[in-house]
């Protein structure tokens, strides 16, 4: 099954396209407010666009002014609660797909006892809802949703109410379901998109920013908002004859990656781990970049110090801070040795 | 029972709560205490009183009916929908709550009445509704509506609507949404807009007298009866004041027995 999608909400000023392979796993990223839930609600139907078409395994989901309605689309949405449907026992609730779809009562809960099984819920049957953890219920959830046999699975952040202690279990029930499966996942995790998605779309202003494999995007991040996620520190520009220079004429020096045609829009990016700080402008024959910049935040990042300045981060040790006496608001010197600089195109 | 300590309320409000519920239970004790009960067998099985409390049961049953026929659907349509006009549409729905009950009866008999406006097509199809058992049915259903339309929005409204966009993306139609989501995620607030409506059903008056009349065994109910016999037999208008009251008590424990049961996980 595959998918193309492209929609217009102009009150929410969004407009994004892309496509989906058969069996693909999509990670949608971005920031709150760039218009993620927008984009699972356009699909599940719960909201129509004002202009574009998708198009799910050659059944048009909207568009030409048409919008097939949700429960005819074959899209499943799992929010960020489970929403078990309270009046119903587990295994009733997870039938209710088959049993909608016209399955006769003992035919639908043949289907949901193997979903539950498959999400290790068997012994939750016959529970009510409120008598299930958030971690129980988020599994049943899962096996609701796949019961009704989805060309296309909505996940809105499924982990994100749950407790640190059960998310990597369902986690791990997910990668196992969502095999070889169509389906997109919102997420504000980066483990989340490593683990479950084939691709990662990153989502800005209701743009899409980057489209690409989950490692790719994380390894060579092009959006600010990925390279974040990623952990790296982003720097674009065109590409000169050993680095790029960016858009306000700053030349960053990169002895990494690849080799780039001069005048080639270029990205490079390099680990706040390689970054020293300096009070004064560092004088020394290793080539490297230096960054004048101001220190906008000083936070612990595990065990070391991260030092933020607008989008460059370093990470320095506590004693460093404390001898540097960095803080916010000081002016200091980000260098970093141009063999740490990875440069790619963009 | 426990007291939670740091959210009393002040004790001043306990005190004009007792006041409160004094004013509300003290006439109905003093009603009570009024009762011959010598003769409260004799009295409640008269013709006219059997009659009458028949009558009232059957009415208002059908009534009840009639409102979850059309409450249902009008709740919907208000808690779910959006269309101009909702909110002028709302409150004049709602009119017949605030509306004096015998202003109720003339609009219904201008409506339903001999002069009325669709007489000409009622009597085509040869039904004559004012003063017959009709009229009754029409007259609680008129004043007893809005209870049920308003419970059940509020219900609605207090649900949301997360589980039936859920229950649509399983692949359900809006009919089965309806039937197998909404409605049993509602079912304590249809319940009690029920009962309400059953109770103001039971209890009307003003609409009836002026729209249905007061003819026995036809369509004086038992509030109408009550208020008859007040004038020659003062016993009697006791005894079946308790009556009522009892039905109404037996009612109302009812669906909170069902509600109960319902909301037990």
């Amino acid at each position: 099954m595959s998918l193309q999608f492209s929609a217009k909400v102009h009150a929410r000023d969004f407009a994004v396209e892309f496509e989906m392979a058969d069996g693909e796993t999509l990670a949608v990223l971005g920031p709150n407010g760039a218009g993620k839930s927008t984009l699972l609600a356009l699909l599940a139907g719960l909201l129509t666009p004002d202009a574009g078409s998708a198009v799910l395994d050659g059944r048009t989901l909207f568009g030409g002014g048409r919008s097939v309605p949700a429960h005819r689309r074959g899209v499943s949405l799992l929010a960020q609660e489970p929403l078990l449907f309270p009046h119903l026992n587990v295994l009733d609730n997870v039938a209710f797909g088959p049993r909608s779809a016209g399955a006769g009562r003992h035919e639908s809960r043949e289907v949901a006892r193997r979903w539950l099984e498959e999400v290790e819920g068997t012994e939750l049957s016959g529970r009510k809802p409120g008598q299930v953890s958030g971690g129980q219920g988020q599994r049943v959830a899962v096996a609701r949703a796949l019961a009704s046999d989805p060309g296309l699975l909505l996940l809105d952040e499924p982990m994100s109410a749950l407790d640190a202690a059960v998310a990597p279990a369902l986690r791990r029930t997910l990668r196992r379901v969502l095999e070889s499966r169509n389906a997109i996942i919102v997420t504000h995790n980066v483990l989340d998109a490593l683990m479950l998605a084939d691709r990662v779309l990153v989502l800005e202003g209701g743009r899409a920013v980057e489209l690409g494999a989950t490692r790719d995007v994380l390894e060579r991040p092009r959006s600010g908002f990925a390279a974040g996620l990623a952990g790296l520190n982003l720097v674009l520009g065109t590409a000169d004859s050993d680095g790029l220079v960016t858009a306000d004429g700053e030349r960053v020096a990169a002895a990494a990656g690849d080799l780039l045609a001069p005048g080639s829009a270029a990205a490079a990016v390099f680990s706040p781990g390689a970054v020293s700080v300096f009070l004064a402008r560092p004088v020394e024959g290793s080539p490297r970049n230096v960054f004048p910049v101001t220190i906008s935040d000083v936070e612990p990042h595990g065990r070391v110090m991260s030092v933020r300045a607008g989008h460059l981060a370093a990470e320095v040790t506590m004693s460093s801070v404390a001898e540097l006496e960095l803080v916010p608001g000081k002016r200091v010197f980000f260098a970093v040795k141009s063999t740490e600089v990875r440069l790619y195109p963009r | 029972m426990s007291r939670r300590s740091g959210t009393a309320i002040p004790r001043w409000t306990f005190v004009l709560a007792v006041l409160g519920a004094l004013f509300i239970l003290l006439p109905l004790a003093a009603m009570v205490a009024r009762v011959r009960w010598s003769e409260f067998g004799a009295l409640i099985t008269s013709d006219s009183s059997v009659d009458a409390l028949q009558l009232s049961l059957q009415t208002s049953v059908t009534s009840t009916v009639l409102c979850v026929l059309f409450g249902v659907p009008m709740a919907l349509v208000l808690a779910r929908s959006r269309f101009p006009g909702q909110k002028v549409l709302r409150a004049l729905v709602l009119l017949p709550l605030v509306l004096p009950p015998v202003v109720g009866g003339i609009a219904l008999l201008y409506t339903f009445g001999r002069q009325g406006l669709l007489n000409s097509g009622l009597e085509v199809l040869g039904v004559e509704i004012a003063f017959s058992t009709t009229a009754v049915v029409l007259a609680q259903t008129f004043v007893a509506l809005p209870f049920l339309v308003l419970s059940l929005e509020g219900a609605l409204r207090s649900a949301g609507g997360r589980y039936e966009a859920v229950a649509s993306t399983l692949g359900a139609g809006p009919t089965t949404v309806l039937r197998r989501v909404t409605l049993p995620l509602v079912m304590p607030g249809l319940l009690s807009g029920m009962v309400l409506s059953f109770a103001r059903a039971l209890g009307e008056f003003g609409a009836t007298l002026t729209f249905a009349g007061s003819l026995q065994g036809v369509t004086r109910t038992l509030p109408l009866e009550i208020y008859l016999q007040r004038e020659t037999d003062p016993d009697a208008a006791v005894a079946l004041s308790l009556v009522l009251v009892a039905v109404a008590v037996f009612v109302v424990t009812l669906a909170h027995r069902v509600r109960d049961r319902e909301d037990r996980p």
